[in-house]
């Protein structure tokens, strides 16, 4: 199963071509160029891992970052930031951010992070199911 | 014309800066408030000296003239009331008998008896006709039927009613004086009264005058003789010396030197009935002694106050020179630091903004071109796979230099959060050099440590520190040859400041480049400096409150030495 990943970015030409590397890495990316349409796609779709630009015009990360994890608060985000803004990331972290990037990025070490911001994802769905089964199996008197 | 020129010269050095250079600037603006102040305190010192000693000798002459005067007067009145009693008792004499009485040997023995009872001095008493011949005489000289028509005192008495002579040694060589009355009688005859008086009271009237050693007071004759004996100039009968005042004048004081060449004060006092001058002389030196003390010690304050005035102006010349000089270097340095913060805070403001702004496009080159290289990597037909690899390779690689340096330019600019810890330097220096010490190893450079022990610990930021401490560590080692030498040092400097040296034996620097050693993004290293190493050192030092300098040698090597404060009093950044 592909990992679905959302990247996040004014730059319309980083984006897009983060977006064909991670294709190519076997990733199913979508692409947001503002706060905004992030939060659509995360309506309308299911995402995964959502890495998102501390620093946009209209709405920011950290505001954005905040209605994600009210929308969706098991989807893990990971902050993209210049060195200017590593303090804004790391307020973004304490918010509930997984982890952050500084840009301009190590494809590797992107997708690393992606990969173990994934697994995270995953462990807590799992245990949330393992929960509800156990629930259900209580309820049902076995 | 000369004097204003000076004048104007003298008031734009002042208050202008001269165009002179800069050393001589102080010693012209010494010298100029030297002179000036000196000027205006002594001027008026001189001025006051000058007119106070001349108020005050006019006003002493005054208080010595005005009494000389006075006594003179006093003495000539009582001479004068002395003689004119002598000479209304011989008028009484004359006006109460008659002319057959007074020829009468008899009577006037009688009277000339009764006279000499009442009156001292009387020495004799005659009476002479009109044609001059003494008809009676009682004395001890044989003077009856004497014919006195043809001498001057007959013509005179005859003429003026009375007469006065001068004196002359009479009887038994004692000084006399002769004194007539003319009476004419009812009868319409004339008779001359004529009587000799001792003049031995005369000296009593001069010795009730109570002189000092240095005064002398006597009579003359108009013509002058002296009329009484004199300290000064003789007996009697001589004649006096000095020329004085002829004529009709009342009583003068004027300065005379005489044949002693002594500077006398003399007043003289003629006689108005008679032909005498009352004559005080003083000498001067005894008179003006109080002055000369006086104006000695008015010398002597001068003189002190000239030379304390001189001493103090100096004093505070060399006071006021030197604090202008301190507050002139204190503003230039001053000037300079604010200068070169400004420079600095300006260039990171920049950097961090050129930083920032270089990111995203670099961020794009850095994905397109992990795209290319992606692509080329995945398709295993492509034909010159290994050169574009190589390509892509060498612009990650680029971009990566491109962050580390905006990295850098960020941490520059950005204000640093300070952490104060308690840290032994000493430990923080060897720490630092353990990053270090794999490079001495291979490049054979020696590591001299010399470590004050039992420094105090300081407060200060660690990371900042060792970053400090490498900035310059580097920079030495970048100096020295192989085999070079380094040599660290660490001493309190005072009671709340540990200084720290690094001193190698390198290159060395030239003027030029110490200058602008602690400016951003300047470097001599030919490749791969950023020229900021040494500014945010610079930077980080200040923020602590120390202080860093640096002395270099070219050829002999550089020295920097660190002072920091044991307590970092944090300079808020800018």
């Amino acid at each position: 199963m592909q990992i679905k990943v959302l990247l996040v970015d004014d730059e319309k030409d980083f984006v897009e071509t983060l977006a064909q590397r991670l294709e190519m890495r076997n990733f199913d990316v979508k692409t947001a160029l503002d706060g905004d349409e992030a939060l659509g796609l995360i309506r309308e779709s299911d995402v995964d891992v959502i890495v998102l630009d501390v620093l946009m015009p209209g709405k920011d990360g950290i505001q954005t970052l905040k209605e994600i994890k009210e929308l969706k608060p098991l989807i893990t985000v990971i902050m993209l930031t210049g060195n200017a803004t590593v303090n804004t990331a790391i307020e973004g972290m304490k918010l509930g951010a997984y982890d952050y990037l500084m840009k301009p990025t190590e494809t590797e070490s992107l997708v690393e992070k992606i990969m173990s911001a994934h697994k995270i994802k995953a462990e807590h769905e799992e245990r949330i199911r393992q929960a509800e089964i156990k629930d259900l199996l209580k309820r049902r008197g076995w | 014309m000369n004097s204003k020129n000076l004048w104007t010269r003298l008031t734009k050095g002042l208050l202008h800066d001269s165009d002179d250079d800069n050393a001589n600037r102080y010693l012209i603006l010494r010298r100029n408030i030297f002179i000036l102040m000196i000027l205006i305190t002594i001027i008026p010192l001189i001025i006051m000296a000058v007119i106070y000693q001349h108020e005050y000798q006019a006003s002493l002459k005054k208080e010595i003239v005005n009494p000389l005067k006075t006594l003179a007067n006093k003495t000539k009145h009582s001479f004068e009331l002395f003689l004119e009693e002598r000479l209304s008792v011989i008028r009484f004499i004359a006006s109460s008998y008659s002319f057959e009485e007074l020829s009468d040997q008899k009577t006037l023995n009688r009277i000339f008896k009764a006279l000499m009872d009442e009156y001292c001095c009387l020495v004799d008493l005659g009476l002479i006709n009109k044609k001059g011949i003494q008809l009676s005489y009682i004395g001890p000289y044989e003077f009856l039927g004497k014919n006195y028509s043809k001498q001057s005192w007959f013509q005179e008495v005859v003429v003026k009613g009375n007469y006065i002579s001068d004196v002359f040694m009479g009887y038994r060589q004692f000084p006399h004086v002769a004194i007539a009355v003319l009476r004419r009688t009812e009868e319409g005859r004339y008779l001359i009264l004529r009587a000799t008086i001792d003049t031995s009271k005369f000296d009593n009237l001069i010795a009730s005058m109570g002189l000092d050693q240095e005064s002398d007071a006597f009579l003359i004759n108009r013509e002058g003789i002296l009329q009484t004996p004199s300290r000064f100039y003789g007996k009697i009968l001589d004649q006096y010396p000095v020329p004085f005042p002829r004529g009709n004048y009342g009583s003068i004081v004027v300065e005379e030197v005489d044949p002693q060449n002594r500077k006398m004060l003399v007043a003289y006092a003629p006689f108005t009935r008679s032909d005498y001058i009352m004559v005080l002389a003083k000498q001067r030196s005894a008179l003006l002694k109080p002055w000369y003390t006086l104006r000695s010690e008015m010398l002597f304050t001068f003189a002190i106050s000239v030379v304390t005035i001189i001493l103090v102006v100096f004093k505070l010349t060399d006071t006021v020179v030197k604090r202008v000089k301190d507050a002139d270097e204190k503003r230039e340095l001053a000037y300079r630091e604010i200068q070169h913060t400004h420079k600095l805070s300006s260039i990171g403001r920049l950097a961090a903004g050129v930083a920032h702004e270089i990111n995203n496009p670099m961020a794009i080159i850095n994905e397109k071109a992990g795209l290319m290289k992606d692509l080329v990597s995945y398709d295993d037909q492509f034909r010159k796979k290994e050169k574009f690899l190589g390509l892509t390779d060498s612009i990650l690689q680029s971009v990566e230099r491109c962050k580390e340096i905006t990295h850098r330019l960020l941490g520059f600019a950005r204000r640093m959060e300070v952490q104060l810890v308690r840290l032994d330097l000493n430990e923080l220096i060897q720490e630092t050099l353990g990053f270090l010490d794999k490079e001495a190893l291979y490049r054979n450079i020696e590591l001299r440590l010399q470590l004050t022990d039992n420094l105090p610990y300081i407060f200060s930021d660690r990371g900042q520190l060792q970053q400090v401490f490498l900035n310059i560590l580097s920079n030495a080692f970048a100096a020295v040859e192989d085999e070079g030498q380094i040599v660290i040092t660490s001493w309190e400097e005072d009671s709340d400041t540990v200084g720290v040296s690094i001193q190698d034996n390198g290159s060395g620097m030239s003027g030029e480049t110490l200058k602008n050693i602690f400016d951003p993004f300047f470097t001599t290293k030919q490749k791969g400096g950023t020229g900021l190493g040494l500014a945010i050192t610079y930077g980080i030092v200040k923020k602590m409150g120390g202080d860093i300098k640096v002395t270099s040698k070219q050829g002999e090597g550089t020295i920097f030495t660190v002072y920091l404060p044991e307590k970092a009093k944090i300079v808020p950044g800018e």
